[in-house]
């Protein structure tokens, strides 16, 4: 019994001493070797009567596993401490920038545009397009601005013959004729689309973005149109009341037509739109004109609606607070890149028009 | 239009304040601009008095002057008039004053180093007239140094924008029509004032017969011995008050008619015409010496009034210097005539004129109204002038009837949904000067003269819902229903491919749909322009046949503001022709420089053509193209480096062109005269991307997977130099399907290769949906890619 002892002792004094992993494995081999201090009392076992032989048995293999253990606990130990000195070695300066990717910037143009279609798609708007080189019959006269229509006055027309026959359209409102034309009622659409006018100064640019909304129906009044850009503009600003006014105004191809003003106040030198006592005009709307629908063989006894126009750059400088439209046309990569949206945040009806 | 109270007063009685009034034209259409020459302002300019002058001790032209500005107020002001003269009395306007002409606002400024506190004013700046040669001269000894020198300040005109359909509203009679329509007031019933009228107009006035007379009624009265003067103060205040500068009595009275009743009038004077009025076409090439201080020749078939020497004026545009009236005028013909307005405007165009009247006969003018317009105007000549006015003569059509329009009572709620009693149609159409029968439920709607906008039931309907208020119809909220797609498939591609490029690290630009002439042909390589007749510059004047050209010219901007290193693109229009409908929508992007410029971590290296390659491809196929549908060929256009671009074409290399990327050409970018060359684009023509079939697009193909031992084989073969290997892709994969991919990971030049040849590494990847391939089964396929590959190639495996 003392022999165990002994080893025992001799074990947890040099244990105590063991400073490297070869050392450990020396020590290992000391006690479990062949002819290690462990292995030779196992070997002693068949020199025992029976009766001893069961008590040492259970001692010495108590004192086997005992070792064992603190043997592999230690190998462990000295594992785990090379493991960490070697990450603590790979440590990295987790500070430094990540690296350069390049991020692209969505016009804000083309994201308002999503932004209009996602509001109009929930109220069963489609979108419709046309060309941005139009027949003179189409731009005008079909809109019940016969030539010297002193209205043609308001739209300074790019011209493409000297005849004035084929031009840049002034306005959407061409795609109500070639939708009405080629369809049958009802008509639901909206137009997104670029316009373009010879003017050009801090406001006006020579071409801008303008968006036509049409709806004929056999039953729809000014109540609907009401409704309709009621809702949109609040859904646009994304706000719940909208201060709104409808004026009386003029344009050929609707009667009766309006001008629509929204409330804003200014605070901190932001527009704030849907309240206040300042107005803005945002948009021309009205009855289609039944000359429009008799031009397109559309049967005014039978059908009737409304359509409306606004200027889209016009609506993304309100809703961003951008100052100028000249800067939208401008390329200024700078611009861009401050204005601009980032392509993954797409204007949704389920998720949200913004972030 | 511009408005004044006082003025208005005279057509409509009311008590209403200046913002009820300004509120219920807005209402009812009449859109408010603005409250123009507000008191506090334009209060500000003074009546001053020039007490000496010194000159400017730095500039020859400059005076230093004491200006005297009331009680003991004295300031310096420096001046540069050559008028500017001790004893003078002007305007002055101090600083903080705004200048009417250049809305410039007056501040203590140093003038050549010498203090000047406010400024003196010449009619010019303060928008009295054109002379602009030195200061106001106020010689009126009535005068009140330091007194306003507006007179009536507290007045405030109101700036109406009249729509182009209400011409009526073009004279403030018209407006208090309206207003009191409008419940604003009452309005006041035309003074038919008495006057005698002696003899018949004696000078003869014909309208020719002709196609296109543009004339069709001519009234006129011959008044005698009349003494032309300056005009008394409360006329010259409304002359003013419309921003007009008062010329001689007779002048502003017919000016005064044409703002107070709509109705423009001519006065000649009568000496000055050569025997006899003929109302008539003009002949190609005649000439005559406006009232603007210009010479017009004109066209045939110009609406003239003549007499039997040529052209006196433009009837219902301009008079002509000829016949004009002066102080001296004793004898003077009144013109009230009806022109077409068609005619006016086509005429006026032609030789771009504009002028008051011009812009009303365009407009319509109410025919009926030449009498009223004539008996105000030779009433008021009597009053200021004196004379004898003969009887009115009246040539061509005396009596415009009225139309008349059937108005269902129904209609008015069908349009708007509201409904309106059948008083309440009555009140308002009475009130705006329409008659109204009813009988059956259908109105018999008289039209008044005055009204040329209204000419069917709808028009109706806008008025009695401009009057009755459009706050009073309800909002319907939309219905949240959908019953068609919101985009086709051409839409929806649109918005992916945006999106999928912006992705890719491009800014998108939107620039103009048209391109300097330059710089399109640069790109095209050729002359076919679509040219704009009136471009807004000349830089900007050919529709776009390249998205490059405006893109290019960006990105140079960019560079040039230190920004190399970007990307940018646009998706709009390119254009191929004149005719509506000639146009297509592409992608168009750009990236330039270097890519890791000031990267930690990466190398610094230039753009180049496998990154456009990269974008293109992949852009490709996330908007529904598959790789192997795609067929990428050397082929090129003008505007790329010709040995560093490509296409790519669907489905064969003859195939509808989707895509082209490459190095933007060398010599384009030399012209262009970019310091950054190294400079890359694509073009993605969305319109040949097909539509897949519906079903096909949304039920995927049956997934098959193998679970059996992938084996890998390179090789290496030695080409020609110009072999394409983007083919071997395919040839390889066609060879055996057990091929499930082809890299190409090296390729290699120079060395121990001869110059006309290079190396590349292929690994392939082969595995059986059946079982473990064998050593056999391998080499087999391994023998057949050899051969395979030489025999397409030329080339020799490396051994």
């Amino acid at each position: 019994m003392s022999d165990l002892n002994i080893i025992v002792e001799s074990f947890e004094k040099k244990f105590s001493n063991i400073k490297s992993k070869e050392e450990l494995q020396n020590l290992k081999s000391e006690f479990f070797g062949k002819n290690g201090l462990i292995s030779s009392e196992f070997k002693k076992m068949n020199t025992l009567n029976p009766e001893d032989r069961k008590t040492f048995a259970k001692s010495l293999n108590d004192i086997k596993n005992q070792i064992t253990h603190q043997i592999e606990k230690r190998f462990k130990d000295f594992e785990n401490q090379t493991i960490n000195e070697k990450l603590k070695s790979e440590k990295v300066d987790v500070t430094l920038p990540t690296k350069i990717t390049h991020n692209g910037k969505i016009h804000p143009v083309s994201q308002v545009i999503d932004e209009i279609s996602s509001i109009f798609s929930e109220i069963g708007f489609s979108v419709a397009e046309g060309p941005d080189v139009e027949s003179e019959y189409n731009n005008f006269t079909a809109l019940n601005t016969p030539e010297n229509h002193p209205a043609r006055d308001m739209h300074d027309t790019f011209y493409l013959d000297k005849n004035k026959k084929t031009l840049l359209r002034t306005h959407t409102s061409p795609v109500q004729i070639r939708t009405m034309s080629n369809g049958k009622p009802p008509f639901k659409i909206i137009v997104p689309g670029r316009t373009y006018r010879c003017d050009s100064d801090q406001t006006h640019a020579p071409m801008f973005h303008q968006l036509e909304g049409l709806h004929i129906d056999k039953n729809i009044t000014m109540g609907h149109l009401k409704g309709c850009l009621n809702y949109f503009i609040r859904e646009f600003f994304e706000v719940k009341k909208i201060k709104m006014r409808f004026r009386p105004s003029h344009f050929p191809f609707t009667e009766p037509s309006a001008e629509v003003d929204i409330g804003y106040k200014v605070e901190n030198d932001k527009i704030v739109i849907g309240e206040g006592d300042k107005w803005l005009e945002i948009l021309g709307c009205g009855m289609v004109h039944p000359n429009v629908l008799k031009n397109t063989n559309v049967d005014p006894s039978k059908f009737q609606g409304f359509a409306f126009g606004m200027g889209i750059d016009r609506l993304a400088m309100l809703k961003y607070g951008i100052n100028d439209l000249r800067a939208f046309f401008e390329t200024d990569y700078r611009w861009l890149n401050h204005f601009g949206f980032d392509p993954l945040d797409i204007p949704t009806n389920y998720r949200g028009l913004s972030r | 239009m511009i408005l004044t109270i006082s003025w208005l007063k005279n057509h409509l009685k009311t008590s209403a304040s200046l913002d009820d009034i300004i509120d219920k034209l807005t209402k009812i259409g009449l859109e408010v601009e603005g409250i123009k020459d507000s008191s506090g302002a334009i209060s500000e300019f003074k009546i001053a008095k020039i007490l000496k002058t010194e000159n400017h001790p730095n500039a020859d032209k400059l005076k230093i002057c004491d200006v005297s500005i009331g009680g003991s107020l004295v300031v310096k002001v420096v001046c540069g008039a050559k008028n500017a003269r001790s004893g003078l009395i002007t305007v002055y306007a101090p600083p903080g004053a705004i200048i009417p002409k250049t809305k410039m606002k007056l501040k203590v400024a140093k003038i050549r180093g010498v203090e000047s506190k406010g400024m003196l004013c010449s009619e010019s700046e303060l928008n009295l007239s054109n002379e602009n040669a030195g200061i106001i001269e106020l010689k009126n000894k009535d005068v009140k140094i330091g007194k306003s020198f507006f007179k009536s300040p507290g007045e405030k005109a109101i700036d109406l924008s009249i729509t182009p359909n209400r011409p009526d509203c073009l004279g403030v009679r018209g407006i208090a029509r309206d207003l009191a329509a409008a419940g604003v007031g009452r309005l006041i019933k035309l003074k038919t004032s008495k006057f005698k009228q002696v003899s018949n107009q004696s000078i003869k006035v014909s309208i020719t017969k002709e196609k296109n007379q543009g004339c069709q009624a001519f009234a006129s009265c011959l008044i005698k011995g009349v003494k032309n003067q300056e005009s008394p103060k409360w006329l010259k205040d409304k002359i003013q008050s419309l921003g007009l500068k008062p010329i001689s009595a007779i002048v502003d009275i017919t000016n005064y008619v044409m703002f107070d009743l709509n109705r423009p009038l001519h006065a000649y004077d009568a000496d000055k015409i050569n025997k006899e009025i003929i109302v008539r076409n003009s002949k190609d090439g005649e000439s005559f010496s406006a009232l603007d201080d210009k010479k017009y020749i004109l066209k045939k078939d110009m609406c003239v009034i003549a007499d039997k020497s040529g052209v006196l004026g433009l009837g219902g545009i301009i008079g002509g210097t000829r016949s004009s009236t002066e102080l001296e005028t004793k004898n003077i013909l009144l013109e009230s005539a009806y022109f077409n307005p068609a005619s006016i405007r086509k005429t006026a165009k032609t030789l771009s004129i504009e002028t008051d009247a011009k812009y009303r006969f365009e407009r319509g003018i109410d025919p009926n109204s030449m009498i009223d317009g004539l008996k105000l105007a030779t009433e008021l000549i009597l009053k200021i002038c004196g004379g004898v006015a003969s009887k009115f003569s009246i040539s061509g059509k005396k009596n415009y009837k009225n139309k008349s329009i059937n108005l269902n009572s129904e209609k008015f709620k069908k349009v708007i949904g509201l409904t309106i009693r059948e008083s309440e149609t009555k009140k308002i159409l009475g009130n705006l000067g329409f008659n109204t029968k009813s009988s059956k439920k259908i109105f018999k709607v008289k039209i008044p003269t005055w009204r040329p906008d209204v000419s069917q039931d709808i028009d109706l309907v806008e008025e009695l819902i401009r009057i009755k208020g459009f706050d009073k119809i309800d909002f319907i909220e939309p219905e949240k229903m959908r019953t068609k797609e919101t985009l086709n498939f051409h839409q929806k591609l649109f918005h992916l491919s945006q999106r999928c490029v912006s992705n890719k690290g491009y800014h998108e630009a939107v620039t103009w749909s048209f391109t300097d002439q330059k710089i399109d042909e640069l790109i095209n390589d050729d002359k076919n322009f679509i040219s704009i007749l009136n471009p807004i510059s000349k830089d900007l004047n050919v529709l776009r046949r390249s998205i490059f050209s405006n893109l290019l010219f960006y990105l140079k901007k960019n560079h040039d503001r230190g920004f190399q290193d970007i990307a940018l693109f646009e998706i709009g229009p390119i254009f191929y022709g004149k005719k509506p409908g000639d146009q297509q929508i592409v992608i168009g992007a750009v990236k330039s420089g270097q890519l890791n410029k000031k990267s930690w971590s990466e190398k610094t290296r230039n753009v180049d053509i496998f990154d456009m390659k990269t974008d293109v491809i992949k852009t490709l196929k996330e908007i529904g193209i598959k790789e192997d549908e795609m067929f990428v060929s050397d082929k090129t256009k003008n505007c790329y480096h010709p040995g560093r671009s490509g296409s790519v074409n669907l489905n064969s290399m003859n195939g509808p062109i989707i895509a082209r990327f490459g190095e933007i050409h060398p010599s384009i970018i030399s012209k262009l005269d970019f310091k950054e060359k190294n400079i890359y684009g694509f073009e993605i023509f969305l319109k040949n991307i097909p539509e897949p079939e519906k079903k096909l697009r949304i039920s995927k193909e049956n997934y098959v997977f193998s679970d059996f031992q992938i084996s890998e084989r390179d090789f290496a073969f030695v080409l020609d130099k110009n072999y394409q290997v983007g083919k071997l892709d395919k040839i390889i994969r066609n060879l055996d399907k057990n091929i499930k991919s082809v890299d190409i990971f090296d390729v290699f030049q120079g060395g121990n290769l001869p110059d006309n040849k290079k190396s590349i590494a292929i690994n392939v990847s082969i595995q059986s949906d059946k079982k473990t391939l064998s050593d056999n089964d391998l080499n087999q396929i391994s023998e057949k890619i050899i051969k395979e590959v030489e025999n397409k190639t030329g080339g020799n495996i490396r051994s």
